[in-house]
C-alpha cells in the first residue's frame, strides 16, 4: 500500500467528497487502497481545522466472516462429508478411516454418524464402518458459501462450531459540511511575535488546546523539606522575639558540653558509647580559669545552695574535645557571655536550630546527627508557669494546641518537664520535647544574678517533620539517599496549616 | 533512663488496689514515671532472645516495664516503687529508718594496699530478713540495676551481699597479686586464682564486660573474713561460700568503690529498700569500717536525714503558684520529703531529706517535687513580661537568603551528613588524608563516622548517585558547615560555612556552575574584577587532583582564594560510581557576611 503524506490524504478525501453526496470511510479505504485507520486519522485532522468542514457520522455494523476453519469447509467440504466420501462401498475399518484425517476426521465421523449417513457393521470382525445412505448433500458447505441467507439459529450453531465469527465494523459516514472546502488552512499551534507584528493573528486559525493535559513542568530548584521546616521554626522564634545564637561550632570542649551544664564527669552521656570524642584535635585550648574553678567547686563540693556531686572533678576530663551532643553547649556559652555584660544583667531570649551528634544506635528514626531546636529565656523571677505559657504559645504556632507536661529527669534542669502533645492521627499523646529551668548550679557559677531564672526547652527538628509529612524512615529525608523527587514535588512548609 | 520490670499482680497487691493499664499509666505520668510496656516473661524471652524453646516454659504472668528517672535509685525495685507511690497517694507516711545496735558491731578493715586499685569500702547488716522467691529476685535485680546505673557498670561501685551466718568477722578489704587470691566463685565448684578467674570468665556473657576494670592491675581487690574465706573479688564476682539464698536470715552488705559518695548512696539505697523485709521493719545494723590509718573508724550506713529550710514565698514564686505553707508541706510529704511548717516565722518549711532521696541536693529539687505534687498540668500559664528586639545570627541570615537565590537559579537543595569516612574526603577525591585539616573522631562505630567533612562535595556526589533515576540534568546545592582543624581556634577546630553546587549532565557544563557563581556574586553585589579594579571576584587557573586538568580554577575574592570551581576528574566520578560528567563549585560564604 502506498502511504501518502497526511496533508495529501486530507486533500484527496476532500476532493473525492466534492463529487459525491456521501461516502463511507471503509469504502474510501478500499478505493484509495490504504489502511482504514489512516483515513480515520485524516478525517480527524480535517475536523481539527474546523468543526463545520465535514459532516461526520459514526456507523457501526456487524458482519459475519468465516473463520480459518470455516473457510476450509467452504472450499473443501465439511468434515462429515469428507469422512462420508472416504468410506468405500465395501466398508472400512474405523481405525483406518480415522487414521487418515486426524481431529477433523474424528469430528466428521461423529457428525456423520449422528446425521445417519454411516453405520457400524458389527457382524464382521473387525467391525466395519459402512455407508448407510447412497449419497449425501453437504448442507454445511453450501450454507457457508451463502452467509447472507443463514438463519439466526444456523449462525449460532456455526459460531459454536467455530466456523463463523461476528465482526463489529466501525466506520465514518462522510458528507459535506456547511463550510465545506477542498483546501485546508494550516492551523497555528501558538501565537508568535511575528504574528503580532504583522497582525496576521487575526486571519490565522489556531489549533484547539487540549485542556486535559498537564502543562510543562517549570524549570526550577527546590529547597530541602527539612530545611524548609527549619526556616519555619526560625520564623516562629523571630516572631516571638527570640535572638539567634551562633551555633557554628560542631567541635566543642567537654567543659561547655557537660561540665558547665552541671553534668557530672561520670554521667553515662559522657561515655564513649553515646558521644563522639575527637581524636585530633583531642584537647581544647585554655578555658576561662576563674569560671572553671567555680564549676569545679560546685561539682565536687557544691555551693550556691547545692551539695554538689561529691566527687573529684578533673580538668583533663573537661578539656576533652567532642562533637557537641546538644546545642545546649552553645546556650551555656551564650549565658556565660550574658553574665559578663559590662552594663549589668539584661533579660534575654535566645534560640538556635543546628546539628548535634550522638554516637548511639541507629534505626529508622535515629541518625548519628540530627538538628536540635532550642529556646532559652533568662530573666529575674521567671516561673515554671512562664515556661508552660511560653511552650503553649510556641507549640500553638506549630499547629499544636493540646499539651501535657510530664515530670522527668535532666541533669541540668530542675524542675524538668517532658512536653507531650495529642496527635489526632495516631490517637495518642506523643512526646514532642523536653524542657525545664536550668539548675542554679549551672546558672550561678556563670555569674548571673542569684534571682535570675533561666527557662529552656528543646526538641528535634526531624521528628515533627517526619510526623508532619508522614515519613517513616529518616533516611528518606536526610542524607544522600533522600528522594529528590519528593524534594522537588514537596509543598511549602505551613506548620500551623493542615 | 533505667527500666524495671515488676509483676503487675504483686504490684497491685502491694499498692492495695487494682488498676486498669490506663489508670496505672496516668498515675505514672503524674509521678514522672512511664509505663513503657505491658508484657510477660514469655513475650520478653521470645522478643528479645528469639528463644522460643525457653519461652515455652516461661511464665505468662503480666509484667509492667516502667521507665524510672535516672536519678531516682530509690525506685529501682518493687519495694521502693510501691512505697513511693503509696506515699505519693497519701496512703502512708514516709518510713523512718532506725539503727539497731548489736552487742558487737561487724568490722570491715580497709588495708592501705587497696588505694592502688579501689580505695573505698562501706558495709551494713540487715538482720532477721525473710526472703520469698519474689523478694529474693527483687533483691538481686536491684543490685543489678544499681550496678548498671549509679555504679556505672561497677566501675564506681560494686556491691557484694553475703549470708552473714556463713562467715565470721572482722572482715578485711585488701589488694593482692591475682595469683595469691584463691577461691570458689559464686555458683562454681572449682577453686580458681585471680589469673585463672580472668580466663574463666573471659567469654561469660554478663561478667566479661567487668573484667577490664581490674584485669591489668598488679593487685586485685578482695574481701576476706576472719578465717581467710573470700567474700568477694570486687567488682567481678562474689565467693560461693557466702552466697545468699532463700533461707538466709542475716545479710552482710559490702560496697567497694572508686567514688565514696556513690558507695554511700548505694549502701543507703539497698538497706532502705530491703529493711522492709526485716523482722523489725526499716531497721538496720551499722558496721564499723576501719580506715587505712588503722585507727579511724567510720560507721556505715550513714542513713543521714538532712533538713533543708525552704522559703514558702520563694518556692511559690519559682513555680508560679500561690499555695499556703501547710499545703506545700503536705505536698512535699507526699513526695517522700516529710515537711513541717516552721513554727517561728510561718514562711519557712523544714524539709527532711531522707536517705532514700540522695537526688535532692538543692532547694530547686524540692521546688520540683512541689510542682510535681501540685501537678504540672494544674499550673497556671503565664508569659515572661519583657520585650526584646530579636536579632538573627548574621551568617544564618545570609545563608537563608542565599538558599532562596540558589534554588531560584534552578538548583535543588540537598542535606547531607557532616560525618563521613576518611576515604570520602581524601582517597575518592584524589587527596591524601594527612594533608587535609580534618577533625578525626576517636571512637567511630563505623566507617561513616571517621572524620568531620572538610568539603561538601562528597555528600552531593553521593546524593547524585542515589538519585540516578532522576532525569538529567541534575543540579544540586547545599549551604552548610564543614569543619577545619585550626590551631588558632578556641577548641582547635572551626566551622566554615560553604556553598557547594554540582551540575551533572551528559556534558560537564562548566558554564552552568560558573553561571551560578556569577549569579551569587551578582546578588551579593560583588563585581567581576577586571583590569585594574581592586575589588571583586575572578577565577584563577589552578591544578587540583579532584578536578580535570586544565579545567579547574580558584574562586578569588579580593585577591584571596575563597573556593574552587571546575570539571570533576573522571577518577573522582568513578570513585563515587558516577557515569555522567559533573562540574562543581565550592566556596566559603563567610567573607560576605
Amino acid at each position: 500500500m502506498s502511504s501518502p503524506e497526511p496533508s495529501e490524504l486530507t486533500e484527496r478525501i476532500l476532493k473525492y467528497l466534492e463529487g459525491v453526496e456521501q461516502v463511507d470511510s471503509l469504502q474510501l479505504a478500499k478505493e484509495f487502497g490504504i489502511e482504514h485507520q489512516k483515513i480515520v486519522g485524516a478525517v480527524k485532522s480535517i475536523q481539527a481545522h474546523g468543526e463545520r468542514l465535514l459532516h461526520v457520522e459514526s456507523v457501526t455494523r456487524k458482519s459475519l466472516e468465516l473463520t480459518e476453519e470455516g473457510q476450509a469447509v467452504a472450499q473443501g467440504g465439511s468434515h462429515e462429508a469428507n469422512v462420508f466420501a472416504a468410506v468405500p462401498e465395501q466398508g472400512i475399518k474405523r481405525t483406518e478411516l480415522l487414521a487418515a484425517g486426524g481431529v477433523s476426521a474424528q469430528l466428521g465421523f461423529s457428525k456423520a454418524m449422528s446425521l445417519g449417513w454411516l453405520w457400524l457393521d458389527r457382524s464382521v470382525q473387525p467391525t466395519l464402518v459402512r455407508r448407510k445412505v447412497g449419497a449425501i448433500v453437504d448442507e454445511v458447505r453450501e450454507q457457508l458459501l451463502q452467509l447472507a441467507e443463514l438463519s439466526a439459529k444456523d449462525v449460532a450453531e456455526y459460531k459454536k462450531r467455530k466456523l463463523l465469527q461476528e465482526l463489529t465494523i466501525k466506520s465514518l459516514l462522510l458528507s459535506k459540511g456547511a463550510e465545506f472546502s477542498t483546501t485546508l488552512t494550516k492551523l497555528e499551534t501558538d501565537l508568535t511575535t511575528d504574528m503580532l507584528a504583522s497582525g496576521q493573528w487575526q486571519q490565522l486559525q489556531f489549533k484547539p488546546y487540549n485542556f486535559d493535559a498537564l502543562g510543562a513542568a517549570p524549570v526550577r530548584g527546590q529547597l530541602h523539606p527539612l530545611l524548609k521546616v527549619r526556616s519555619e521554626f526560625r520564623q516562629i522564634f523571630l516572631e516571638m522575639g527570640f535572638s539567634e545564637m551562633a551555633t557554628n561550632n560542631y567541635v566543642e570542649a567537654s567543659f561547655w558540653n557537660f561540665d558547665a551544664l552541671f553534668q557530672p564527669q561520670q554521667h553515662p552521656a559522657r561515655d564513649a558509647h553515646d558521644t563522639f570524642f575527637v581524636k585530633q584535635p583531642a584537647q581544647c585550648g585554655p578555658l576561662p580559669e576563674d569560671y572553671v574553678q567555680r564549676v569545679a567547686t560546685v561539682h565536687s563540693v557544691g555551693g550556691y545552695g547545692s551539695r554538689g556531686y561529691g566527687y573529684k572533678w578533673q580538668l583533663a576530663e573537661a578539656e576533652k574535645n567532642l562533637l557537641r551532643t546538644h546545642t545546649t553547649a552553645v546556650s551555656a556559652r551564650t549565658l556565660y557571655q550574658l553574665a559578663k555584660q559590662p552594663n549589668g544583667f539584661k533579660p534575654a531570649k535566645y534560640f538556635s536550630i543546628d546539628k548535634v551528634f550522638r554516637n548511639e544506635a541507629l534505626d529508622a528514626t535515629h541518625l548519628a546527627e540530627f538538628h536540635q531546636v532550642e529556646g532559652v529565656i533568662a530573666n529575674v523571677g521567671l516561673t515554671l508557669g512562664d515556661l508552660i505559657g511560653t511552650l503553649h504559645e510556641f507549640f500553638r504556632k506549630l499547629g499544636i494546641s493540646e499539651l501535657q507536661f510530664k515530670p522527668t529527669y535532666n541533669p541540668y534542669t530542675e524542675p524538668s518537664m517532658e512536653v507531650y502533645c495529642y496527635h489526632p492521627g495516631l490517637a495518642k499523646w506523643i512526646e514532642v520535647g523536653n524542657s525545664g529551668i536550668f539548675r542554679p548550679e549551672l546558672v550561678l557559677p556563670m555569674g548571673l544574678p542569684p534571682d535570675v531564672n533561666v527557662l529552656a526547652w528543646g526538641l528535634s527538628l526531624e521528628r515533627p517533620t517526619m510526623i508532619k509529612y508522614g515519613i517513616n524512615n529518616i533516611r528518606d529525608l536526610v542524607g544522600p539517599k533522600v528522594d529528590l523527587k519528593m524534594v522537588e514535588e514537596g509543598p511549602i512548609c505551613r506548620l500551623d496549616h493542615d | 533512663m533505667p527500666t524495671i520490670g515488676v509483676k503487675r499482680d504483686l504490684l497491685f497487691d502491694a499498692l492495695g488496689k487494682k488498676y486498669t493499664d490506663d489508670e496505672f499509666q496516668e498515675l505514672c505520668f503524674a509521678f514522672g514515671l512511664e509505663l513503657d510496656e505491658v508484657t510477660t516473661e514469655k513475650q520478653m524471652l521470645t522478643k528479645e532472645q528469639g528463644d522460643v524453646a525457653a519461652a515455652a516454659d516461661a511464665s505468662e504472668e503480666i509484667i509492667y516495664r516502667i521507665d524510672i528517672p535516672a536519678n531516682r535509685y530509690d525506685l529501682l525495685c518493687l519495694e521502693g516503687l510501691v512505697t513511693a507511690l503509696r506515699v505519693f497517694q497519701g496512703k502512708v507516711k514516709p518510713p523512718k529508718f532506725e539503727f539497731v545496735e548489736p552487742a558487737q558491731r561487724q568490722v570491715l578493715k580497709i588495708n592501705p594496699s587497696t588505694a592502688q586499685i579501689r580505695p573505698f569500702a562501706v558495709a551494713a547488716v540487715l538482720r532477721n530478713v525473710t526472703f520469698t522467691q519474689d523478694s529474693y529476685n527483687s533483691f538481686i535485680d536491684l543490685q543489678d540495676k544499681l550496678h548498671q546505673n549509679i555504679c556505672r557498670k561497677r566501675t564506681l561501685v560494686a556491691i557484694g551481699t553475703h549470708d552473714l551466718d556463713t562467715i565470721k568477722g572482722p572482715f578485711s578489704y585488701e589488694a593482692l597479686p591475682p595469683e595469691q587470691i584463691k577461691f570458689v566463685p559464686l555458683n562454681q565448684t572449682q577453686e580458681l586464682n585471680g589469673v585463672q578467674l580472668m580466663n574463666f570468665y573471659a567469654t561469660h556473657a554478663q561478667l566479661k564486660q567487668y573484667l577490664p576494670i581490674i584485669r591489668d592491675s598488679p593487685v586485685y581487690p578482695v574481701i576476706y573474713d576472719a578465717n581467710r574465706v573470700v567474700l568477694s573479688l570486687p567488682p567481678i564476682i562474689n565467693g560461693d561460700h557466702s552466697k545468699i539464698s532463700l533461707k538466709t536470715k542475716n545479710v552482710f552488705i559490702e560496697c567497694t568503690a572508686t567514688d565514696l559518695t556513690k558507695a554511700k548512696v548505694v549502701l543507703d539505697t539497698i538497706v532502705c529498700l530491703f529493711s522492709e523485709h526485716c523482722a523489725k521493719k526499716f531497721t538496720v545494723e551499722p558496721c564499723d569500717v576501719v580506715q587505712t590509718d588503722g585507727t579511724t573508724i567510720i560507721s556505715y550506713p550513714e542513713l543521714a536525714v538532712r533538713t533543708e529550710r525552704i522559703s514558702v514565698k520563694r518556692a511559690n514564686a519559682y513555680i508560679g503558684i500561690n499555695e499556703p505553707a501547710n499545703k506545700l508541706a503536705d505536698m512535699l510529704t507526699r513526695m517522700y520529703l516529710e515537711t513541717e511548717v516552721d513554727a517561728k516565722d510561718g514562711d519557712s518549711l523544714n524539709v527532711k531529706i531522707p536517705p532514700t532521696r540522695h537526688d535532692v541536693i538543692h532547694a530547686c529539687d524540692v521546688y520540683e517535687d512541689i510542682a510535681i505534687a501540685f501537678g504540672y498540668n494544674n499550673i497556671k500559664k503565664s508569659l515572661p513580661a519583657f520585650m526584646q528586639i530579636a536579632k538573627q545570627f548574621p551568617l544564618n541570615k545570609l545563608t537563608e537568603q542565599l538558599r532562596e537565590q540558589v534554588a531560584q537559579a534552578g538548583f535543588t537543595e540537598a542535606l547531607t551528613f557532616t560525618l563521613c569516612s576518611r576515604d570520602d574526603i581524601a582517597l575518592k577525591l584524589n587527596k591524601k588524608i594527612e594533608a587535609l585539616p580534618a577533625v578525626h573522631i576517636g571512637n567511630p562505630k563505623t566507617l561513616e563516622f571517621q572524620v568531620v567533612r572538610t568539603t561538601l562535595l562528597p555528600g552531593l556526589l553521593k546524593t547524585l548517585v542515589a538519585n540516578r533515576k532522576m532525569p538529567l540534568p541534575m543540579k544540586l546545592f547545599e549551604i552548610s558547615d564543614v569543619v577545619l582543624a585550626d590551631e588558632a581556634a578556641e577548641v582547635g577546630a572551626r566551622n566554615e560555612r560553604r556553598l557547594c553546587a554540582v551540575n551533572c549532565n551528559k556534558s560537564a557544563g562548566f558554564e552552568v556552575v560558573h553561571g551560578l557563581l556569577d549569579r551569587v556574586m551578582q546578588v551579593l553585589s560583588v563585581p567581576w574584577k577586571t583590569g585594574g579594579a581592586d575589588k571583586g571576584y575572578y577565577l584563577q587557573a589552578t591544578e587540583d587532583p579532584s578536578y580535570f586538568p586544565g579545567r579547574c580554577a580558584n574562586v578569588m575574592y579580593n585577591d584571596a582564594v575563597i573556593g574552587r570551581i571546575g570539571v570533576l576528574h573522571p577518577s573522582v566520578l568513578q570513585a563515587f560510581d558516577l557515569t555522567t560528567p559533573c562540574s562543581a563549585v565550592e566556596f566559603t560564604i563567610e567573607p560576605f557576611v
